[in-house]
């Protein structure tokens, strides 16, 4: 049996490839549905009506917790409860996070991640008549700016911390992707008249218990912005933590995510190598490697600048599960001697928000990986046989 | 004198000393095993109320738990030994017991309650007693200095300056809940935890579980003999958890964060090695599961000898040189 | 069009569309706050996909679940 962790663009793009070449697969995913972080709720979009309309094995509302990449096994935990499978081989689509930066304020309910506010508005949150400030760093922001304007929302702003340089050159290889001006240009429909600013971040949140408003900074120009909710993300995070648990294995192809075309193509990629179709897979490897010199100019385009090092205050805080604030982090070199001492990276995000947050501030590395892979009821850890899934 | 402390990595009190339970506990497997633990809590008490706040003291007690008439015969002759020696404590009958933990299953014999033992959280104790000490991380000693006095603390490490070292790892793990304030109010211990640490062979596991002051809750204990591999085993974690879940059936429901392993620096006669190895070097290793309980006893036996002055307690039975012929 | 349903938070009735999470349907009647910080802090979700842990509620006497990956169900019991 061929498992495939993540039912987003690269899970159901290589669960359709190994299903086409007549193999028997599994997919795993937490969501409720599948679609991943893009496609979450849209059941429109016509990548999930094919991975429906095939009728794919979909455990859905199920993680993974750990598992043996000797022995081939995964434990699983999902609705019904816990579950040890084996699998022949084994594709990791386990996509990304946001990336979020600390600031003053940050915590503040109505400071949501960019994609965080946009998951909620698919998940069922009615934004109309919402004033939001969207910021941060990356692609994303425009989607999400037009995805709440379309939702009845008044984006007041995008700030863009990226440079005008950064963007200028970026903006130049986009014309020689013709499909991507498109969906630039699309975007540029919504978004008219709501303000796009690069050089531009959030440098506070203000509000007694609930968000008001937020500072902006652009240059030496410092202002204050009213809101209802903010939408901040600085970039995308790889969810690399079973792979990296798992260690590298002829049985494991991992598919790298990001945006959407990699994504996809990534997908089919490691499904057709999971079924034995390389001969295929090759094929597909211009198309890939394409995708990946446009994620590479993006990371470069929307790389994090020097100054974000300088967002939080001292008393901000850095690791929100524990509330662990900058003063107490700044002096550790390492991600460990700061987790024994101050409890930072200990709660049960088990480190996915705030260590590429210290590790962009600190330079600290991450942690080693322990099971659980994720928060689980420890009923779930107990003795279980292994099932086929 | 001069003091410098070296650690080869990176974060004070990384490594038993982190992957420990923390528990302040008094023990009675032999005179001088209850002598070294019960002269160290009283010396961990009289500090309790300087400690900072992260290192988490609670004393919350601990709760020996007997599941049958036989385990509850071991609670009585625990009674008569610690009661007998000063120690405060008292014997639960199953309804009692019921009241002090009732997360515990229903039908339990009894238990010994030991109002006197408490926890912490070692590592950010550790760093407070080394606050104005200096201190160099990511410093590894290649071989011991020949002037000065060294003191080695390096837990199973040992054998690597002194291969004949009689020190052995043995591996235990555990798992940490999130916060579940209330569920467990002592630290509780299946009677059969002393079957475990007695044994020298068979891999085992004996339910042991602890509140921290955060809420959450960490639950072990197992050992295992032999292995010196530092990740999490499944085999042992499940049988571990399973026998958690008979003491205590919520457990299952609890969410778990974290699991990790560690090493126990065994002797074959179970108690340390306190004092001098030879020439200018002297050992404190060797604890088992109460390295942290007898730290700070560990420290005044070696400052005592060191200095040339009398110890509160005799310091022959911790002597590193002593024979293990009767242990062999 | 999804149907209406009846949840409980804190033992206040809220509607909620049958395909809501239960993040979602919180923020979206008025419920800001889903749980205290470990210094008593307010706090709502962040991530929106299940990894930040702030949306954690109890639900149906169940503790630490994450709302924003749970959708409503009639009758159902949330309390911050």
């Amino acid at each position: 049996m061929i498992v495939v962790v993540g039912a987003g663009p690269a899970g159901i793009a290589a669960a359709l490839r190994v299903h086409e070449c007549g193999a028997p697969v599994t997919v795993i995913d937490d969501n409720v549905a599948p679609g991943g972080q893009i496609w979450r709720g849209d059941s429109a979009n016509a990548w999930v009506r094919r991975f429906r309309d095939a009728d794919i094995a979909i455990l859905r509302g199920t993680r993974v917790i750990t598992g043996d990449a000797g022995a081939q096994w995964l434990l699983l935990e999902g609705p019904e409860g816990a579950r040890k499978i084996s699998y022949s081989k084994l594709v990791l689509a386990t996509g990304s996070r946001e990336l979020f930066l600390p600031f003053p304020g940050w915590t503040l309910p109505g400071a949501f991640g960019a994609g965080g506010l946009q998951a909620l508005v698919k998940s069922g949150l009615s934004v109309a008549g919402r004033k939001i400030v969207v910021g941060g760093t990356g692609p994303l922001l425009l989607a999400v700016a037009a995805y709440l304007r379309q939702h009845g929302a008044e984006v007041k702003l995008i700030a863009e911390q990226a440079g005008i340089g950064s963007l200028a050159a970026f903006a130049g290889t986009l014309l020689r992707r013709p499909k991507k001006i498109l969906q630039g240009g699309g975007l540029a429909l919504t978004l008219a008249g709501i303000p796009y600013m690069n050089d531009c971040w959030v440098t506070a949140a203000h509000g007694d218990g609930r968000l008001h408003s937020v500072t902006l900074r652009r240059g030496r120009k410092e202002w204050l912005e009213d809101c209802d909710y903010a939408a901040i993300g600085y970039g995308l995070v790889s969810n690399d933590e079973l792979e990296t648990f798992l260690g590298p294995s002829a049985n494991i192809h991992a598919a790298r995510t990001g945006e959407v075309e990699l994504s996809l193509i990534e997908g089919e990629i490691a499904g057709l190598e999971a079924a034995g179709r390389g001969e295929i897979a090759a094929s597909l490897c211009g198309k890939r490697d394409k995708a990946r010199r446009f994620a590479a100019a993006i990371d470069a385009t929307f790389a994090l600048r020097g100054e974000l090092k300088s967002l939080p205050d001292p008393g901000t805080i850095v690791c929100r599960c524990e509330d662990v604030t900058a003063e107490r982090l700044r002096d550790f070199t390492d991600s460990r001697a700061a987790k024994l001492q101050t409890r930072c990276g200990m709660g049960p995000c088990q480190g996915r928000i705030c260590g590429p947050a210290t590790q962009f501030l600190y330079g600290w590395k991450p942690g080693s990986l322990r099971p659980p892979l994720f928060p689980a009821s420890v009923g779930s850890l107990l003795p279980l046989e292994r099932t086929e899934p | 004198m001069t003091v410098e402390v070296w650690d080869e990595s990176p974060a004070i009190g990384s490594g038993a000393t982190a992957a420990g339970m923390g528990h302040l506990a008094i023990m009675d497997d032999s005179e001088a095993q209850f002598a070294l633990t019960s002269y160290s809590q009283a010396l961990w008490r009289e500090i309790s109320s300087e400690l900072p706040p992260q290192a988490e003291y609670l004393p919350c007690g601990s709760l020996w738990v007997a599941a049958d008439d036989e385990e509850l015969e071991e609670v009585h002759r625990k009674f008569r030994f610690y009661s007998g020696r000063g120690i405060a404590v008292s014997v639960l009958n199953s309804c009692q017991l019921e009241l002090a933990e009732p997360n515990l299953r229903k039908g339990l014999a009894g238990g010994l309650l030991m109002p006197s033992d408490s926890v912490c959280y070692p590592p950010c104790a550790a760093a407070y007693f080394l606050s104005g000490i200096p201190v160099r991380l990511g410093k590894r000693a290649e071989s011991l200095p020949d002037t000065g006095l060294v003191i080695l603390a390096t837990g199973t490490a040992i054998t690597k300056l002194i291969p004949e070292a009689p020190v052995s790892p043995r591996k235990g793990h555990l798992l940490i809940t999130d916060r579940y304030p209330g569920f467990l109010n002592h630290q509780v211990i299946e009677l059969g935890y002393l079957k475990s640490a007695h044994s020298t062979e068979r891999d085992s596991v004996a339910f042991n579980a602890q509140p921290r002051l955060t809420g959450q809750i960490l639950i072990g204990s197992s050992r295992q003999y032999g292995t010196v591999d530092p990740q999490t085993e499944t085999p042992i974690l499940e049988r571990m958890l399973a026998r958690a879940c008979e003491y205590m059936p919520g457990v299952a429901g609890l969410s778990a964060i974290r699991t990790w392993a560690g090493f126990r620096a065994a002797t074959p006669d179970k108690l340390p090695l306190i004092g001098k190895w030879d020439g200018n070097v002297y050992l404190a290793t060797g604890h088992e599961g109460l390295g942290i309980s007898t730290s700070l006893a560990t420290a005044r036996l070696l400052a005592d000898e060191i200095l040339g002055r009398e110890s509160a307690v005799p310091r022959e039975p911790y002597m590193p040189r002593r024979s293990f012929a009767a242990h062999a | 069009m999804p149907e209406m349903l009846l949840v409980r938070v804190n033992g206040r009735e809220i509607r909620a569309p049958s395909n809501a999470t239960v993040a979602a349907a919180m923020i979206g009647a008025g419920e800001l706050i889903f749980r205290q910080s470990v210094s008593g802090e307010p706090r709502a979700p962040l991530c929106g996909m299940g990894v930040c842990f702030e949306c954690r509620v109890t639900i149906d006497g169940c503790a630490h679940l994450r709302s924003c990956q749970v959708l409503v169900r009639e009758g159902m019991e949330i309390h911050t």
